[in-house]
Formats: C-alpha cells, structure tokens, sequence
C-alpha cells in the first residue's frame, strides 16, 4: 500500500510555486520535474553549474559536456545560464534558490538528515548535501517510510552520520506528509487508504495527529 | 605572453611524486583526460589529489587510483567506483571528503588570496570536528581554509594563445576556481586559437591564471549516465 516513487514527486509538485528556482536531487526528487502543475513556470537549478535545466535529450542529442548533479545528459529551457561551482552555491548558500527536496537514509524529529554515508559499509560522500541542507530555508525530504528491512526512517535521532541539524521541515514519504516543527513529525495528510494507525506503527519517532488528518490530493 | 606548449609530455613536465594535484570537473564531465593519461603513463605515484570526483574505474582519475598512484584523495563524491570504495575502506587510501560548496569555494579563495571563511555547511556533522564555530546572525558557521596546489590542471572548450579559456556547458565545473588555485596551472583545451580570436567579453578565466596551454590529442569525453527520452 501506500505510493510509489512517482507518486511520492508528485505529490511534492504541488508544493511548487510560480517563479521558484528549484534544485532536486537524485532519486523520487529528480522525479518532481515530471509533475510541474500546469499554469506554475519554475526554473530547474543543478549544482553543477545550470540554471533552466530541461528535460533528458532525445536520443542521439546527448552532449557529453552537458549533464545534471546526477551525471545523468539532459537539455536547457530558454533563457538557461551556465555557471561555475563557486557561483552556483553560492546561488545555494545565498539562499537565491527557493525551494530544495533531497533524498534521505534517516530523518530525526528535530529535522536532523542523514543521507551521505553508512559506517564501513557506504561511503560516497555528501557532494553538494550539506551546502544545501545548512542554507536552504524550504527542504522537503522525499523518502520512503521505512527502509528495505522495514525499519522506519523517521526516527527520534538519526543512527548514521548526519548532513546537516535540524534543517528539514517537510517530509514526504509513500504513506504521509509530515511538517517537522517542536521537536515532532507532524501528521498532514496520509497517502490514498493509508491508515493512520499504520502510519504510526512506522513512525519511530515522536508522531503527533490532531484532528482528522485528510488522505492527499493526487 | 605566449603560454602555448606543444605537447602533453611538455605540459606537465616538473609534476613529481608526492606532489598536491587539482584537477578540474565534475564527474567524467570537463576532465582534463589527455594529462591524466600522460601521468598515469609517468609512473609517478604518491599524489595528493584535488577533484570533485575520483573519475569511474577505468576512465579518469580511476585510471590513476588503479595503478596506485594516488595517496590521497580530497573530494565530495566519490560513489560509482568500485576500486576507490575498496581502496578507502581497506585504508590503502587516504579521503578527505568536503560538501561541494566549501570545496569550490575553498578552491576559490586559494587563488583569491583568502586564507579561510566561515561556512555554515557541515556544521553538527563529522565535517565539522576539529574546526572553529562561531555564530553570525543567531546560526552557526564553521571555519573552511583555502586550498592550494602545486599544479592545477583544467580542461577547457577553447582557448587562445595567452592562456584565455572559454568552457562550454556544464563542463566548466570546478576548472575556474582550480586555475586561479594553482602555483603552476595546466589547461588543455579542445580548440586553441591565435590570440584576438576569443571575444574579450566572453572569457571565463582570464589568461593571468594559465601558465601553460596546449591542445589536446585526443577527447573521448565519456558519458557517466546516458540517460534520453522518447521522441
């Protein structure tokens, strides 16, 4: 039960809003660009170096010179401006960048994320994470629930190193929305016949429901 | 100034073991490739290398990982390679991973002439250990120093014969902020040109930051993800 990636972004789309620039991450983040609500005009940015970023090339169009965060060849809208590292977070820590949704391994109740390394076991790195994370005021994490074992990734403190401290306030999972505010998750909305019960049992961390929490809108 | 060299071998003749490396891009994207391949075959080991990324296992900076030139790492991604991640968690190698931001900026104040800065990325986290806290405006910041290298070697779209370059796309990256860092800085481009050719107003790293410029044999320019759509 409960939606799956696709789902997951496109239920973050709707928090898009005309005239942000926005920076997704890899993974279900990359995903939100497929759901961009109709009538809203927003500006993808990549931290590698561009601003108006468009959709993947058809094929045969791939230029080895033009990639996103993900290395993955895309295109440019209009208007689209390249830029080099030290600009483009600046762009980032300048907070000029409204809106950032990133993947996590773990989120804590008191915002803390966790996505960049697992002790002896993973390490790649946090590339451009912890620069987003400290800046950003707007962050959504995209996520799954709860892990492949099905522990839940909500948690009252993250067990893995952290990428930044109480910065994220918006989580959005394949079974709920939750704010994160005072040091709790927040129920919002439940994903389409997601009880609330289940949503608590796969909350680990302090859950708070007030009220009858709605199912989303997609 | 002419800053134009003939070949490879030339350009980073004086790079020894033991030496502090940058080396410009961002994944296998605007990588100076005709250089890694003329170090890999110098032999020289011991290097202390400067990149966003340590390259795929058999292209890039893979190639010098690989053959065990490499002592030290200091990056901020380094997923999709397998002989890095063996390397790491073996100990073999030493890694200094830093977020992305404060590598690039700590690339950029080296050849600024700005010794430190004060960041909030990293604070709370493993990144900060060690390193001054001080709080601006009520949030916390930690204190980030400069980088510098022995050489810097970047990679270009085009570039003229005193040492101008223009990048193209996305491949411009870290380039610019590694060639004002080097003491000595190496750029290879796809196009080199006669001084006057490349407009003024379109230079991206003024000559004064290249010291010597060549053109290079050869570019596979690999792509990491090709990813497309259908028509």
């Amino acid at each position: 039960m409960g939606l799956d990636k696709n789902g997951i972004a496109q239920r973050i789309a709707q928090e898009l809003r005309g005239g942000w620039y926005v920076n997704l991450g890899i993974g279900i983040p990359t995903l939100v660009a497929n759901y961009i609500p109709e009538g809203i005009e927003v500006e993808f940015q990549s931290e590698n170096g561009v601003l108006g970023m468009g959709p993947f090339p058809f094929e045969g169009e791939e230029d080895a010179d033009l990639i996103n965060a993900g290395k993955q060849t895309i295109t440019t809208m209009k208007g689209a401006s390249f830029f080099d590292s030290a600009t483009s977070f600046s762009m980032i820590r300048g907070q000029h960048v409204q809106l950032t949704v990133l993947g996590a391994m773990e989120v804590s109740e008191n915002g803390d994320i966790a996505n960049w390394k697992i002790p002896g076991k993973m390490v790649k790195g946090m590339g451009g994470a912890m620069d987003l994370v400290a800046s950003a005021d707007n962050i959504i994490v995209a996520m799954m629930h709860s892990n492949r074992a099905g522990v839940s990734k909500l948690l009252k403190e993250c067990s893995l190193p952290l990428t930044g401290v109480a910065c994220v306030k918006k989580v959005v999972t394949d079974l709920a929305v939750l704010e994160i505010k005072d040091g709790a998750f927040h129920l919002l909305e439940r994903a389409p016949g997601v009880s609330v019960e289940e949503i608590q049992s796969k909350t680990e961390g302090n859950l708070m429901v007030s009220g009858d929490v709605p199912e989303m809108n997609i | 100034m002419n800053k134009v060299i003939e070949s490879v071998e030339q350009a980073v003749d004086g790079i020894k073991s033991n030496m502090t490396l940058m080396l410009g891009g961002f994944g296998l994207c605007g990588i100076p490739e005709n250089s890694i391949a003329q170090l890999v075959k110098s032999g020289i080991s011991g290097l202390t290398c400067i990149s966003n990324n340590a390259g795929v296992d058999d292209f890039g900076l893979g190639l010098l990982l690989h053959n065990k030139q490499i002592k030290k790492m200091i990056s901020s991604y380094v997923g999709e390679n397998d002989e890095f991640e063996r390397q790491m968690l073996s100990g073999e190698l030493e890694v200094d991973l830093i977020p992305q931001g404060s590598l690039a900026e700590r690339c950029r104040a080296g050849g600024a002439g700005i010794p430190a800065f004060y960041t909030p990325a990293g604070y709370g986290t493993e990144v900060a250990v060690g390193k001054e806290v001080r709080e601006f405006n009520g949030k916390p910041h930690i204190l980030e120093s400069a980088l510098h290298a022995d050489f810097a070697i970047v990679k270009a779209w085009k570039g003229d014969t005193e040492g101008n370059l223009v990048y193209k796309a996305t491949a411009r990256n870290f380039n610019p902020m590694m060639a004002m860092a080097g003491k000595i800085t190496i750029a290879e481009v796809e196009h080199l040109v006669p001084a006057g050719e490349l407009d003024p107003n379109e230079i991206h790293t003024p000559g004064i930051f290249v010291q010597r410029i060549f053109q290079g044999q050869h570019f596979e320019k690999r792509i990491e993800q090709r990813t497309t759509r259908s028509r």
